[in-house]
């Protein structure tokens, strides 16, 4: 299935950080998303900051628009205020994206053990991820 | 060759000999003219040419003919020549030696050298254009020009003249001014329209209307920007309006800031995307003022923009 693009991704103006707030405030929770899911569906756990600028994620070779360094760094700055990306260096050059917060994995897990009855159980890393149980509850990568 | 006109050799009033050359031999385009050795006259007016022996045979031509001239160096057994481009033969020139030449242009050659002199007088006349000034056929104004040096009781008598002259000439600049009066007053009402078709003008283009409608006691920047503070107490339709970027503008009091940026979005989303410039073109408003719109509308919300090498393009504000 290939990845399905926001139709904010063939706006022009997309590619500009809008000066206006309030169109700035939209812009960035679009991109935001856009790269949640990018990630999430290509899963995509790190990011290079240099590399990220030449991947399709913030380069549109059809409208022959990318998004500037200076415009990812803000993405990714908001990314990271809403919990989904952790730098994994001070350089901010790689960081970790997390299209799921640890909070709402977290949730995901207890919902999950709930149902299956299985609260105040112990199991491995191993059988989360890749265990039978879990199969098709999307904690493949976990 | 063509361009010359058989001449008695005499100068005409008002026109000055520069300088005359022997040993000229003249050359119809590369080909050497039918005639001998001769003596080269420059005038301020005129390039003469007259042969050595025969004095009867004298050629002109005026030196407006001329578009531009070169030297040729001298060679071995080749004298220095200086080659002249001639205009088109004129329709009513007096005929000459040469009915008809193919070529455009014509050679002295100095056997006797004196060229360098020669060129020179000719790029100096041909600076001075001194033909133009004094045309031959006219004949002497009298007791004009300041050169003229007179004392005595004719002195004081040219002088009453001159300066009853000068003032003829005022009066009739004077009555001129009338008929300007009323362009002025023509481009007053440009001036109005364009305001009204924009709604908006930079007070520098204001500034530039009013003093050329002025002419003379021309406005300086500080008083028409403090008389146009003054608008709103004297209850003119007319406001000033002072941009983010500190772009001034005179505005009319009806066009309200909402209609502009809707005119602005409709417009935007017409053509699904604008320029500064193409919105300009569009409003007929200058590149500045469509700027401030745009920016204006993209402030209120209304727009947003696509900012790339291909320059600064607004969207409608689809986020």
């Amino acid at each position: 299935m290939s990845f399905e693009w926001p139709w904010q991704y063939n706006f022009p103006p997309f590619f500009t950080l809008q000066p206006n707030v309030d169109t700035r405030q939209k812009q960035l929770a679009a991109w935001c998303s856009l790269a949640l899911s990018y990630c999430r569906h290509h899963k995509l756990y790190t990011l290079d900051v240099m590399e990220a600028q030449e991947s399709p994620m913030f380069n549109n070779k059809k409208i022959e628009r990318k998004l500037s360094m200076e415009a990812i760094q803000v993405v990714f700055e908001e990314l990271r205020k809403k919990g989904n990306l952790e730098w994994l260096d001070k350089n901010k050059s790689r960081c970790l994206v997390m299209w799921r917060r640890p909070e709402e994995w977290g949730k995901l897990i207890y919902q999950w053990v709930s149902k299956n009855g299985m609260v105040n159980s112990v199991f491995t890393l191993y059988e989360l991820s890749n265990g039978d149980d879990t199969e098709g509850e999307g904690m493949a990568p976990f | 060759m063509d361009r010359f006109s058989w001449s008695n050799g005499l100068l005409e009033i008002n026109e000055t000999l520069v300088i005359q050359q022997r040993g000229v031999r003249l050359y119809d385009g590369d080909d050497k003219a039918k005639m001998d050795l001769g003596i080269t006259l420059l005038s301020t007016h005129r390039l003469i040419w007259r042969d050595i022996k025969n004095h009867e045979c004298c050629i002109a031509m005026p030196l407006s003919q001329i578009i531009f001239f070169e030297e040729q160096a001298a060679g071995i057994g080749k004298s220095a020549k200086i080659v002249i481009h001639l205009h088109p033969v004129p329709a009513n020139k007096e005929p000459g030696p040469y009915q008809y030449s193919k070529y455009s242009y014509i050679k002295l050659s100095f056997k006797e050298h004196g060229q360098i002199e020669f060129y020179r007088r000719l790029t100096e006349e041909m600076t001075k254009k001194r033909w133009e000034n004094t045309p031959v056929s006219q004949p002497i104004p009298t007791g004009t020009g300041s050169q003229t040096r007179a004392v005595g009781i004719v002195g004081i008598e040219r002088k009453i003249e001159e300066k009853r002259k000068e003032t003829d000439k005022n009066i009739s600049e004077t009555l001129n001014e009338q008929p300007l009066h009323h362009q002025t007053s023509a481009r007053g009402s440009r001036y109005n329209s364009v305001i009204e078709r924009g709604g908006m003008m930079a007070l520098t283009e204001v500034y530039c209307l009013v003093n050329r409608a002025r002419g003379m006691e021309l406005l300086s920047p500080e008083d028409l920007v403090n008389a146009c503070k003054m608008f709103e107490s004297l209850k003119l339709p007319l406001r000033l309006r002072v941009f983010d970027s500190g772009v001034m503008v005179v505005q009319l009091q009806s066009h309200s800031e909402e209609e502009m940026i809707a005119s602005a979005l409709d417009n935007v989303s017409e053509k699904g995307s604008l320029t500064a410039e193409e919105f300009a073109k569009l409003l007929g408003l200058s590149v500045l003022l469509s700027k401030e719109r745009l920016l204006l509308a993209e402030k209120m919300g209304h727009l947003c923009r696509d900012d790339s090498v291909e320059g600064l393009r607004f969207y409608p504000n689809l986020f």
